[in-house]
């Protein structure tokens, strides 16, 4: 069982590297892209909204400042442009975090239905002061230095570094499940105060989970910002990255691994393949409420929970038709998830 | 006996309720203690107030002859002091087995959490091994939320004892669940008692804190009225009135001694 997991995971892998060899059209390598970049930052908002419960509608607060620390280092750094530029990466994720813990600090003072409403508050300020302040271009936003790479090449480096944080992300999600910290952030989930009266350190738990998600998605902001190579406020600070994040965590499946993985394969493709093909900007929006809608109705919990609740379920029926007798104590131990 | 938990002159008010007024409780070492009194005459705030959920106005809470008032919940844990609560509070989405491992005491920092498996063979063993002892381990791989009521209680039991603390206090643990369990319940917390465990116990059930306690200490609008042996207790006067305010003394007898 573990070993065929890990051969999916593998596979999985493969398919996503092999991708840019297949295809050459710079149209659809972008795609490929953004598919990335957003699967990475579902799994980083995941790792910490989908483990705590406490939504978050401000994380494209670390995805500007992300974007802003790697346009504003290479423009006053006067940066050659090309790919010593993808170091600034790591510094786009450091600086998100820097943000993180003093708005982690204010918002997560309060529970839940607060949270997101000081999330979407401090987002706001954030939104304001980018257009507004002259060292980050005010609305006309900010050109980095000009990457010169051809058409048919330009896309490969940067798909394969959106590759390496979703695999880094991926890491950091499923290494935090399994340590203490992620059953702290669960505990957290379930019942914050019964958590704390069993000693579980609950407001630092919630920081620094809130800060390290901070970091992922900041880095993804940055390497947005160089693959652009030209950023505007309304284009990095902008509510519509919150809610497509969170939307694909929610279709594949809040709080699991593979549910936003999933959730922005589907949706972020989906969405850019139909603004490629009818030339339509906002045709994916009515899709997406009516595919919303269905997934509200049908299955609530993300479809990675679905389908594995069927498995488990004709799994059940199995093993009790098997024990044929059927005691409770079969059901009881058949219905078991490990 | 030497005092291991104690409130002393405890006061708190939620807006003009005065829910505690000058309270007064000593758990002593090794005993099991049982607190009563009317519905709203302040032992859950006194709960409460003793565990860190809430902070007094005045007065101090010591634990081992240290000032742990205003101490936060998880600190007074950490401290040695586990409770449950009236209404059973589990965590429902995860495992049962989960559910131990989130009680297991490492007093750590985050870095160090995030570092080590949530389920390392020394810590499901002793998790396993409590279970064992509550008689749940074979719910073991379930979803807490699928437990029955009774189960839930011998879950927040069990993860309360997985953390080794040295005082319990349980908050109605025989609220409405059956006799056979009340008496699997009470058997439970003798042999814990015996092994060195002190216990403070909310209840309403008198037949329960009459056959478990060694000391109890009855409460009445906000403050200590009356403390002593079950037998002293019982027939003290101020205790009937306050139980029926002054009233039919019969009725009244029949409250406390069953």
């Amino acid at each position: 069982m573990f070993q065929k997991k890990n051969l999916w995971w593998i596979g999985a892998v493969a398919a996503l590297a092999l991708f840019p060899v297949v295809e050459k059209n710079p149209t659809y390598m972008a795609i490929g892209f953004f598919t990335l970049v957003y699967m990475a930052c579902a799994t980083s908002w995941n790792m910490f909204s989908g483990y705590s419960g406490y939504i978050s509608l401000g994380s494209a607060v670390f995805y500007g400042t992300g974007a802003y620390t790697m346009s504003l280092i290479s423009i006053h750094a006067n940066m050659a442009p090309g790919g010593a530029m993808f170091w600034l990466v790591p510094l786009g994720g450091l600086a998100a975090m820097v943000i993180a813990l003093p708005f982690g600090w204010i918002a997560l003072r309060v529970r839940r239905h607060t949270f997101v409403v000081i999330t979407i508050a401090v987002f706001f300020i954030f939104q304001l002061g980018a257009s507004n302040f002259s060292f980050t271009g005010g609305t006309s936003g900010l050109a980095l230095p000009y990457i010169t790479w051809g058409a048919s090449y330009y896309f490969v480096p940067f798909y394969f570094v959106a590759l390496g944080l979703v695999i880094l992300v991926t890491i950091i999600s499923a290494a935090l499940r399994r340590s203490r910290f992620g059953l702290q952030l669960l505990a957290i989930r379930d019942d914050e105060d019964r958590a704390l009266g069993l000693g579980v350190k609950v407001t630092s738990v919630k920081i620094v989970g809130f800060t390290l998600s901070a970091f992922t998605v900041g880095m993804c902001g940055a390497l947005y910002a160089m693959e652009q190579g030209q950023i505007y406020p309304q284009f990095v600070f902008t509510p519509v990255f919150d809610v497509s994040i969170a939307l694909m965590t929610f279709l594949g499946g809040l709080g699991t691994l593979t549910g936003p993985l999933l959730g922005a394969l589907i949706l972020e493709s989906s969405q850019q393949w139909l603004t490629v093909s009818f030339s339509n900007g906002s045709l994916y929006l009515i899709l997406f409420g009516a595919l919303f809608l269905l997934v509200i109705l049908f299955m609530p919990q993300g479809i990675v929970v679905y389908v594995r609740d069927r498995l488990s379920r004709k799994a059940d029926l199995a093993s009790m038709t098997e024990a044929n007798a059927g005691t409770s104590e079969v059901a009881l131990t058949g219905s078991s998830r490990q | 006996m030497t005092v291991l938990l104690s409130a002393q002159n405890i006061s708190r008010s939620f807006g003009g309720l005065k829910a505690l007024n000058v309270c007064n409780l000593e758990v002593r070492q090794g005993s099991i203690t049982g607190l009563i009194g009317p519905n709203g005459s302040g032992k859950t705030t006194l709960f409460n107030v003793m565990t860190g959920y809430v902070r007094p106005d005045s007065g101090t809470v010591t634990f081992e002859g240290d000032d742990i008032t205003g101490f936060e919940p998880d600190r007074v844990f950490a401290r040695g002091i586990g409770r449950t609560f009236q209404l059973t509070r589990i965590f429902a989405r995860m495992t049962v087995l989960e559910n131990m491992l989130v009680a297991t005491q490492h007093d750590e920092g985050w870095l160090r959490s995030m570092t080590r498996s949530k389920s390392s063979v020394a810590d499901v063993d002793n998790a396993m091994e409590w279970l064992d002892f509550v008689g749940i381990a074979r719910l073991a791989s379930l979803q807490a939320g699928s437990l029955s009521y009774g189960q839930r209680k011998l879950l927040e039991l069990a993860y309360v004892l997985v953390a080794d603390p040295d005082v319990i206090l349980l908050d109605e643990p025989a609220g409405g669940v059956n006799l056979t369990l009340i008496n699997q319940i009470s058997e439970k917390i003798r042999t814990l008692n015996s092994q060195g465990k002190t216990f403070l116990i909310v209840e309403h059930n008198m037949e329960f804190v009459m056959g478990l306690c060694d000391a109890v200490t009855v409460m009445h609008q906000g403050s200590n009225l009356v403390a002593g042996t079950p037998s002293e207790v019982r027939s003290n006067p101020l205790v009937l009135d306050a139980y029926l305010g002054g009233g039919d003394d019969e009725e009244a007898d029949e409250v406390i001694n069953g």
